[in-house]
């Protein structure tokens, strides 16, 4: 981590200088910009992560920033906050929706009235957003995913998907993603029997894990793209009959793992760095609200330590590959 | 006991001045705490975001009165909701969805009404059941898909607002149903008959009144509003999906208790009831806006949901103790 540190350090620097000298086109950063982000849920490590992030970048680039949000994650549940913050003025809204098409019409009228938004995390349709910052390609985490889990089970057996709400968007492209992988020919011998919902409540989660594994005797692994469900699912593992033996994987952060890691009930899951997500959200947002982009494939704005980003089709931003974490990485990262 | 008073208000105006008191300190202090509270953007938003309680509690409220409770209004709604999408989904034209959507609320709550009025089980238990069946049928139509391609005709119908004004278009909606709600419940020998009902069944019963016939067009009408307000939610948000208003049940129990009905029945009125959603409304929005955390509210609306059934609980326990304290000071010896 020191060097990579050091290693951004000097890339930040160097940058830094050439985008003074060279691009001097490009609107500054405007200062004092109003950026309130409106994660699906607050009180979720995930989230408080990803604002950790966003706070960092926000002081930056001398924004007024501030985290709102639901305590449930029901889809209506954020539209009066949208509203709100519609009210109150905000310059940039940067948004994880709970529900890809119900805020549409919502954010619709917000940008409307002059207000920028920016989805992280989980997208909305079309025409309700400015730029989309993605994680990590659709593609990369679910084919990952199922990778990961068909080393740990040998390459044979059911596994089954402990996902979040049946509506949550990014669930469900990861999910449909996956099973396209399963049908490759050396999956062949992986069966995909279930997929659960856990709703992105720990109890919840904890009692559908409870469910498969009485369900589904012959189960050998399941994966699960969540954060508040790998975490319930593996605090069941850790005290049942089948730790060690039913295998466990998906999204999670090493915080809520590590313990489960350390004592062989998983062996391995990824994700990206949700602090480094929200870092790379609120530069987009300034960038935005600045006048350095607009959301056009093909704009170029700096991120701070994460350098140039470059929008990409569909005004997509992509913050990065996945990082696998195990027994050997996990204790170099706290978040 | 000291003599009753001669005839107990069906209507308590005290605690209904009360909130309507509290909602217009709560309008003062909005606008003190925000310069964006008194907008008419912001009012226009904030009484669109509680239609589909608002809805659901004008039903409820004749359902307490008459000493009955439904839970299942929330799944109904989002049971309701899923169908809509369903037929929409399959191109069934839209007025002919939305009967079919409203004829299976009033279906839903005629099952409700059955069970409790021909096998005589207790309403609490009853929906509670179809709380969790209504909801479950919701998942079995629509599964974990949502319709959204409404089209804009009809989501503007929900999301849009009068022309030339601000007032959303449900809230128009909303104040027809009230009026007519109120004029039936305050003004006619049906609205009586849910006091007698729910002051004493059996009174009732004895004065000739058709106690079941009453309570199944009640938990009728209560699932008939469910289902309008599927209708408004999915083309306000124009998104059919199976957990459509999880929950919203208690925020309607917690306006019509907090608006003064009892919930033993025989008390409350519609003006109390439709302040009481808008207390909360105007609560949940100015601190909101005031940026405070979404926990206090919660803890907010939870203690105003117990004082609301501890106030009048306390107030006629003072009025009794008071009572006795001069009927025993007033003539000794008397039995109190």
């Amino acid at each position: 981590m020191q060097h990579r540190t050091a290693l951004l350090t000097a890339l930040t620097l160097v940058l830094g200088l050439g985008a003074t000298v060279g691009v001097a086109q490009a609107p500054a950063m405007k200062k004092g910009l109003k950026i309130a982000f409106l994660p699906k849920q607050v009180n979720n490590p995930y989230f408080t992560t990803a604002w950790k992030g966003g706070q960092s970048a926000l002081k930056e680039i001398a924004a007024v920033g501030k985290q709102v949000g639901p305590s449930d994650a029901g889809a209506s549940s954020q539209v009066s906050y949208i509203n709100t913050l519609l009210s109150q003025r905000q310059n940039v809204i940067v948004l994880s929706a709970s529900d890809q098409n119900a805020l549409v019409p919502y954010l619709k009228r917000a940008m409307q009235q002059g207000v920028k938004v920016v989805t992280y995390d989980s997208d909305v349709a079309a025409g309700g957003r400015n730029v989309f910052v993605s994680q990590a390609s659709t593609d990369t985490i679910a084919r990952d995913e199922v990778k990961l889990i068909a080393k740990q089970i040998g390459g044979e057996g059911e596994i089954a998907i402990l996902s979040a709400t049946p509506n949550a968007t990014n669930q469900n492209a990861w999910i449909a993603i996956m099973q396209d992988e399963l049908k490759k020919p050396e999956y062949a011998k992986i069966k995909l029997v279930k997929i659960a919902y856990g709703n992105d409540d720990d109890q919840k989660s904890f009692q559908e894990t409870q469910g498969l594994l009485q369900a589904y005797p012959n189960l050998k692994g399941i994966i699960s793209p969540t954060t508040v469900g790998i975490s319930a699912a593996a605090r069941y593992l850790s005290t049942s009959p089948y730790k060690g033996k039913v295998q466990l994987t998906g999204l999670g952060t090493p915080n809520q793992m590590r313990q489960f890691v350390k004592d062989g009930t998983v062996q391995a899951f990824a994700l990206w760095n949700p602090e480094d997500l929200g870092y790379l959200a609120a530069y987009t947002a300034g960038a935005l609200a600045s006048g350095q982009i607009s959301g056009k494939e093909g704009e170029k704005f700096r991120a701070g330590k994460l350098g140039e980003r470059t929008i990409g089709k569909g005004g997509v931003v992509t913050l990065g590959p996945l990082t696998v974490f195990d027994k050997s990485n996990i204790d170099k990262f706290n978040f | 006991m000291t003599t009753p008073p001669a005839r107990t208000p069906r209507v308590n105006l005290g605690w209904e001045a009360m909130v309507i008191g509290l909602l217009v300190l709560a309008l003062l202090i909005g606008s003190r705490l925000n310069d964006a509270f008194f907008t008419a953007a912001n009012l226009s938003n904030l009484t669109a975001n509680l239609v589909e309680v608002a809805l659901m509690a004008l039903t409820m409220t004749l359902v307490v009165i008459a000493a009955e409770i439904d839970l299942s209004i929330a799944s109904t709604l989002g049971m309701c909701s899923a169908l809509l999408g369903v037929l929409w989904a399959a191109q069934v034209p839209m007025p002919l969805a939305i009967l079919a959507t409203l004829a299976l609320g009033a279906l839903a709550g005629l099952l409700n009404g059955v069970l409790v009025t021909r096998l005589g089980l207790p309403s609490l238990a009853v929906t509670i059941g179809t709380l969790a069946l209504y909801r479950g049928l919701a998942y079995a139509l629509l599964g974990d898909r949502a319709v959204a391609d409404f089209p804009p005709l009809w989501t503007n119908l929900g999301f849009g607002v009068v022309p030339g004004t601000q007032i959303p278009i449900p809230i128009v909606a909303f104040v027809v149903l009230a009026v007519i709600v109120a004029v039936a419940l305050h003004a006619t020998p049906f609205g009586r008959s849910l006091y007698a009902i729910g002051a004493s069944e059996l009174a009732a019963r004895f004065s000739g009144l058709r106690v079941e016939r009453v309570k199944l067009t009640l938990f009728v009408l209560s699932g008939l509003m469910s289902a309008f307000a599927a209708v408004v939610y999915t083309f306000r948000f124009s998104s059919a999906r199976a957990d459509n208003a999880v929950g919203f049940e208690l925020s309607v129990i917690a306006a019509v208790l907090l608006g003064g009905v009892s919930i033993f029945g025989g008390r409350g009125s519609v003006i109390g009831v439709i302040a009481a959603v808008f207390l909360i409304g105007v609560i949940n929005n100015a601190l909101t806006l005031a940026d405070v955390p979404n926990e206090i509210l919660t803890i907010v609306t939870g203690l105003l949901l117990i004082l609301s059934v501890l106030g009048p609980n306390v107030a006629a326990r003072v009025r009794a103790g008071s009572e006795r304290r001069r009927a025993a000071a007033g003539v000794k010896g008397e039995t109190t």
